[in-house]
């Protein structure tokens, strides 16, 4: 089995080869699916344990603390103890709440954030779904985890659960609209909406540098909304311990808790992922077109560090967010995104035809 | 590559086994942790979480509209949005007509959303 | 490839009946989502991959959102749910059935038309469609925008005259 850090096409090519010499095609298929799940089912959950550790370490040392530190080197196996922890509560049900879609809401949060994962390329021949609408079908299926949170808050019959759902579902689908234009900002550049075109046509230089102004003010609307969307950093409106306790899901406890807390921290990779992808490349080293020696260095650290370390990069931007930003009010929250994020990003939806059509790009 | 590449439905099949693992996962986890927790209920523990005094009336009260305005506009602006992926994709093929074309769109869309700013629908303060 | 269009139209058809039968309107919701999302599986088994996508977005990511916003803010509890007079229901059933009467008219002449070229497997995805859209449709495009202008007019309208009377 060829394994070539750099390209993964091979290794998986052999997988398929290998399967499909022990059992017949249709199953072979099937078989293939099922591996690819359950790996991204790992990954999805090795990353969340990873992010809710990087959290309290990076808030921690926002804040001069030291941050977990007692549960193995470093405080690194914190959170597994904490999920052992979490796994053995009990599941409170609340008299008033509404039984069965106070079970669903978890399950809808979880399957949204978990879905968008398979589109994203993680390194030169490791995709696991090449859609031909890659963009579009992660924005699709993020936008269905404000249905999860909206029953979540309802099915709570709690008045703190409910003002934080709608204050939630006010600010995702508000912020969604700017997510979505800055994303189509960077595909008037590329012309595709596949996640792979996307990020072969930035072998020679990276989209922010090659769309310049427009794309520079895409990345940064794109930054705000996605912290907005994510429910996280100065947006967390929705949850506003100091107000609202812990909004939509007040009433959640163990496991159920859990999987909403996971879902926030993984919707986060998503969008990072999404970001490093389409403005910064993704798994492309930093190419500079014409350089060819400096290209040949780059191209000496594999693609998937290169993945990851963008990801990680715009994953601290959003916990420094975070740590340093005081709470936005929600009147403050949907003016940022309606009076000046929404017409900026159409006014530089037209700036970007426009260089494109002048030719003005590199 | 568009042209080269077919995309078929099959694509899809990962999704629809994709939701299914996921399903079968976070079922697994909350059969387990019934099985692992205690269960205890008493009076207290099953009222509404309310900072320690008594809930008072019911949570599922009126809302304010101007949510249901910011979902309307949200619906609005989100179609207009669905508009501008074919747009974005075809760019380079339509060039300066299609430029021009999503320009009274979006001057035709301006329209509408001065009249908002300026009927006061995204204001939230009424003083 | 029949195997998903039977499964996925016994969902689509068994979510919209519950859709009606179940008592709690944010049930009804739910349900109405599974129906959309099926409906979008039968996007994808015609490749019209587009179309799926944005049935999801435009469809369960909006408009869903739109009517649970809606049931919070009437919130209608289950207890004071206003049970319908015997006349509407009756009004009800006469519309429906003269609705399935139209239906069952229409489509009862039907013939199977093969696809014209149904080598063509392309013609669903954004750049056919975006090439369509932004050539022979261009005035309906245009259009459209008009047509959301009267929607925000409306919109607002109807929030504002609210508001004012709170």
């Amino acid at each position: 089995m060829a394994f070539n850090i750099y390209d993964f096409t091979s290794f998986t090519q052999s997988i398929d080869q290998g399967l499909n010499s022990v059992m017949p095609a249709f199953w072979a298929m099937i078989t293939e699916m099922v591996i690819i799940g359950v790996a991204i089912l790992a990954f999805y959950a090795l990353v969340g344990l990873f992010l809710v550790y990087a959290e309290r370490k990076v808030c921690a040392f926002m804040q001069n603390r030291v941050g977990p530190n007692r549960v193995g080197p470093y405080g690194i196996i914190q959170t597994i103890a904490d999920l052992i922890k979490l796994l053995m509560k009990e599941l409170v049900e609340i008299k008033k709440a509404d039984k069965l879609l106070f079970t669903i809401a978890p399950f809808i949060v979880i399957i949204a954030s978990f879905m968008a994962i398979a589109a994203i390329p993680f390194a030169k021949g490791l995709h696991a779904i090449d859609f031909n609408i890659g963009v579009l079908y992660v924005v699709a299926v993020s936008s269905l985890g404000v249905v999860g949170i909206l029953i979540a808050g309802w099915s709570s019959n709690n008045k703190y659960s409910l003002i934080g759902a709608m204050r939630s579902g006010a600010q995702i689908v508000s912020y969604e609209l700017s997510v979505g234009l800055s994303l189509i900002t960077a595909c008037i550049l590329v012309g595709s909406l596949q996640l792979s075109t996307i990020v072969e046509s930035q072998a020679d230089g990276w989209l922010i540098f090659k769309g310049h102004i427009p794309a520079v003010i895409a990345f940064l609307i794109y930054l705000v909304a996605s912290t907005a969307e994510t429910n996280r950093g100065p947006f967390d409106l929705a949850e506003a311990e100091s107000e609202l306790t812990a909004g939509f899901h007040v009433e959640y406890s163990g496991i159920k808790f859990a999987f909403f807390f996971l879902a926030e921290y993984m919707n986060m990779f998503i969008v990072a992922s999404i970001g490093a992808t389409i403005f910064w490349g993704g798994w492309m080293p930093l190419h500079i077109g014409g350089w060819g020696s400096f290209n040949m260095v780059m191209d000496y650290i594999p693609p998937f560090v290169w993945y990851i370390g963008k990801t990680a990069v715009i994953i601290w931007i959003m916990m420094w967010f975070k740590w340093t930003f005081p709470r936005l009010r929600i009147d403050q929250l949907l003016t940022l995104e309606w009076k000046y994020l929404l017409p900026i990003n159409l006014f530089n939806i037209l700036l970007m035809a426009f260089i494109v059509l002048m030719g003005w790009h590199f | 590559m568009d042209s080269q590449n077919k995309f078929m439905p099959q694509d899809y099949i990962p999704i629809m086994i994709q939701s299914f693992i996921v399903l079968g996962f976070v079922l697994t986890t909350m059969i387990m942790t019934h099985l692992l927790g205690p269960l205890r209920k008493s009076k207290a523990k099953l009222e509404n979480f309310e900072c320690g005094i008594e809930g008072m009336g019911n949570a599922r009260s009126p809302f304010s509209v101007k949510y249901f305005l910011i979902a309307i506009l949200f619906v609005l602006f989100d179609v207009e949005v669905i508009f501008m992926y074919p747009w974005a994709v075809n760019f380079r093929d339509l060039g300066a007509n299609g430029f021009l074309d999503m320009l009274l769109f979006l001057g035709l869309l301006l329209l509408g959303f001065i009249y908002i700013v300026f009927k006061g629908a995204l204001k939230w303060d009424n003083s | 490839m029949t195997f998903l269009f039977y499964l996925l139209a016994a969902v689509a058809i068994l979510s919209a009946l519950m859709v009606v039968f179940s008592r709690s309107p944010i049930n009804s919701v739910i349900f109405l989502i599974i129906c959309f999302l099926s409906i979008a599986g039968h996007y994808i088994l015609l490749n019209a991959q587009f179309l799926a996508v944005v049935h999801i977005i435009v469809y369960t990511g909006a408009i869903m959102v739109l009517f649970l916003f809606v049931i919070m803010l009437l919130n209608l509890n289950t207890s004071n749910e206003p049970h319908k007079s015997q006349l509407t229901r009756i009004t009800a059933v006469i519309t429906g059935g003269l609705l399935l009467l139209v239906l069952i008219a229409a489509t009862k002449d039907a013939v199977l038309i093969q696809a014209k070229n149904p080598a063509d497997y392309n013609i669903g995805l954004v750049k056919q469609i975006g090439q369509t859209l932004f050539k022979q449709f261009l005035l309906p495009f245009e259009i459209s925008s008009v047509l959301f202008i009267s929607a925000m007019v409306g919109a607002v309208m109807l929030g504002k005259k609210d508001s004012k009377k709170n």
